[in-house]
């Protein structure tokens, strides 16, 4: 390794460092200004912010109202009470649904599981088969299959998330009856290990492709024109005057580079996935955190409203740095192999 | 004209801007169409489409589903083009005074445009009208108010660009001030990608109501298209075309707006589409 090789190498280590630094304080600043947000939503909210807390639409009792009262300090003055408030939500202290009559901590620590295995498999779907879809389309440019995948990806943009899950439901479960229409498994059926995997599985199939669809169009998209602008920069022209075999070119020239944007894109896109899965989940009865806040819209029990919008947040900033550290390993620019 | 005839010429353009009327029209003569209130019963429940009664069917309360999308695209375009308006409000101000005055202040914006942007939009929109309650004007601020950083970095972007160039500095140096240099030098000559990114919004707008209103967080006194979609859900089996037709009626509705906005961009920004294209 030179000198440079060194110096480059511990730039990179730095920026590493930083880089870990600024995903830490992103995530303090992002769970301060939502409880701010949060705090300033209670009292925004028309009519007594106990009330509100309650989620009992007027009907609560005086003394279930003294005791939110007093336990989120709504006689003390404005600041202290969002001082209190701010210092409750670093502790992971989200407060307590009066509606579940549980902590609201544990009831989305229950759901989040299922949430994040559908927006993961979705995100990773759409992200893989997107690139490579655009891949196709960019690599023959003008050609009959990738006016066809430009078309699609058209239409797939076009169609609201909901209204394609519930379409896919109607042409797969009530027509053709080939797989769950709604759930997370089969209830009250004796299974095995695998069984209960591949059950599982099934279920997932709908709601996966329901939320993927729209973002697979995204990512094609943006693969095309990425693979279209690369394909014609020098360091291709040169690699194919040195007589690498084309396959290599897409592979490790072409697809390494002109991925990088889609990547980027993939981050900024992560609050509309978990955003999506939202409606998805709630088309489905599949039992995460977006059918949660769901029954909690219909019930208006604001803590649990407010506490899911914390933890997807958490998760989108999760889902943003996932994509970054990503990016770093797949630039290569920034490799340590392209260095020596 | 010049720029008409350009966007002619593009025929996706064309095919978007023809269906975009459609939805129009259908949104405008709904009343003469359907003069009785698309809430009242007209028919038996549950009369299948194309069956003569009326065109595409009744339901469960045997109101006309025809009638329920014309006018129901009147809510779905009023939201769509409003909110808009009110990200532009934002987000083109946001971006400006960043791009304008650069340094700390630009800092600053962006950071919070970027905050802005990794909180879950959707959500945000669900818990503000949720708690402000489901009426018009709360949909559409709502909508709004998770829309704008998107304007604001684009604005930001040209701002930037545009900041250093001679003709601005000669304004500057003519003693105008900031106001008069941003409206009349600057933010004339950013308004193509504005309008192009604007257009596109429109349509990812009419998304997030139809799915607000599918949620249960639509204006209750509105008939829309997701609200028809989410009221049919627990009799799909029986009435599919309670929710095929509004589900269409959102699809060609976004589709013509997306198709239009590649049209706008391509007759405004030759340049960048071209290179994108591959040409």
């Amino acid at each position: 390794m030179s000198v440079v090789a060194i110096t480059r190498y511990g730039g990179r280590l730095s920026a590493y460092v930083l880089g870990i630094a600024y995903g830490a304080v992103k995530i303090i600043g992002v769970i301060l200004v939502i409880a701010t947000f949060n705090f300033i939503l209670v009292h925004a909210a028309p009519g007594d912010p106990a009330q509100v807390i309650a989620g009992q639409s007027g009907a609560a009792d005086e003394t279930l109202l003294r005791q939110i009262r007093s336990a989120y300090g709504l006689d003390q003055p404005y600041l202290v009470q969002l001082a209190s408030s701010l210092k409750k939500t670093l502790t992971l202290d989200l407060g307590y649904s009066y509606r579940q009559q549980r902590t609201v901590l544990s009831l989305l620590l229950e759901r989040l599981p299922a949430t994040l295995l559908l927006t993961g498999t979705a995100f990773i779907l759409s992200l893989v088969f997107g690139t490579a879809l655009g891949t196709i389309a960019g690599t023959r440019a003008g050609k009959w299959s990738d006016t066809f995948f430009t078309i699609v990806s058209l239409l797939l943009y076009a169609l609201p998330v909901f209204w394609l899950g519930l379409m896919l439901v109607l042409l797969f479960s009530v027509q053709l009856n080939w797989l769950p229409p709604f759930g997370y498994v089969t209830v009250g059926v004796e299974m095995t290990a695998w069984q209960r995997i591949a059950d599982i599985a099934s279920h997932m199939v709908l709601p996966t492709l329901s939320l993927a669809a729209v973002y697979l169009a995204i990512y094609a998209r943006l693969m095309r024109s990425s693979i279209i602008e690369v394909k014609q920069q020098d360091f291709i022209k040169t690699a194919r005057a040195k007589g690498v075999t084309e396959s290599r070119i897409v592979m490790h020239h072409l697809l390494r580079n002109a991925i990088l944007p889609v990547i980027t894109v993939a981050g900024m896109q992560a609050g509309a996935v978990v955003g999506g899965a939202v409606v998805v989940e709630t088309v489905f009865a599949w039992p995460g955190l977006g059918r949660l806040i769901y029954d909690a819209v219909l019930q208006r029990d604001y803590p649990v409203m407010q506490g899911i919008f914390l933890v997807m947040s958490i998760v989108v900033i999760g889902l943003n740095l996932l994509t970054e550290a990503v990016y770093r390993m797949v630039d290569p620019r920034i490799s340590v192999r392209s260095v020596r | 004209m010049k720029n008409l005839a350009s966007f002619l010429r593009h025929p996706a353009g064309v095919i978007g801007l023809v269906i975009l009327t459609g939805v129009v029209v259908l949104a405008i003569v709904a009343p003469t169409l359907f003069p009785v209130d698309p809430w009242d019963m007209v028919a038996a429940p549950f009369q299948p489409p194309f069956d003569g009664e009326t065109w595409l069917g009744s339901d469960m309360l045997g109101r006309d589903v025809a009638a329920c999308i014309a006018y129901g695209a009147r809510v779905s375009l009023l939201i769509g083009v409003s909110s808009t308006l009110a990200a532009l409000a934002i987000g083109v101000t946001v971006g400006a005074v960043a791009g304008y005055f650069g340094g700390r202040v630009d800092d600053f914006l962006m950071r919070f445009v970027e905050l802005f942007q990794t909180i879950p939009g959707f959500i945000l929109a669900i818990l503000l009208v949720a708690t402000l309650g489901p009426s018009l004007t709360n949909v559409i601020l709502a909508i709004g108010a998770v829309s704008w950083p998107q304007l604001a970095r684009l604005t930001r972007a040209e701002f930037l660009r545009l900041r250093s160039r001679e003709f601005v500095q000669a304004a500057v140096c003519q003693g105008q001030p900031p106001m008069s240099v941003v409206l009349r030098h600057i933010l004339p000559n950013a308004v193509s990608p504005i309008i192009v990114t604007g257009s596109l919004m429109i349509a990812s707008s009419i998304l997030i109501e139809s799915a607000l209103s599918f949620m249960g967080l639509g204006d209750p006194n509105l008939m829309s298209w997701g609200f028809m979609i989410g009221a049919s859900r627990s009799v799909m089996r029986q009435a599919w075309w309670m929710s095929v037709f509004p589900g269409v009626a959102i699809f060609l509705t976004v589709l013509a707006i997306n198709l239009v906005g590649e049209g706008l961009n391509d007759t405004l920004n030759p340049r960048l589409s071209r290179k994108a294209r591959g040409a």
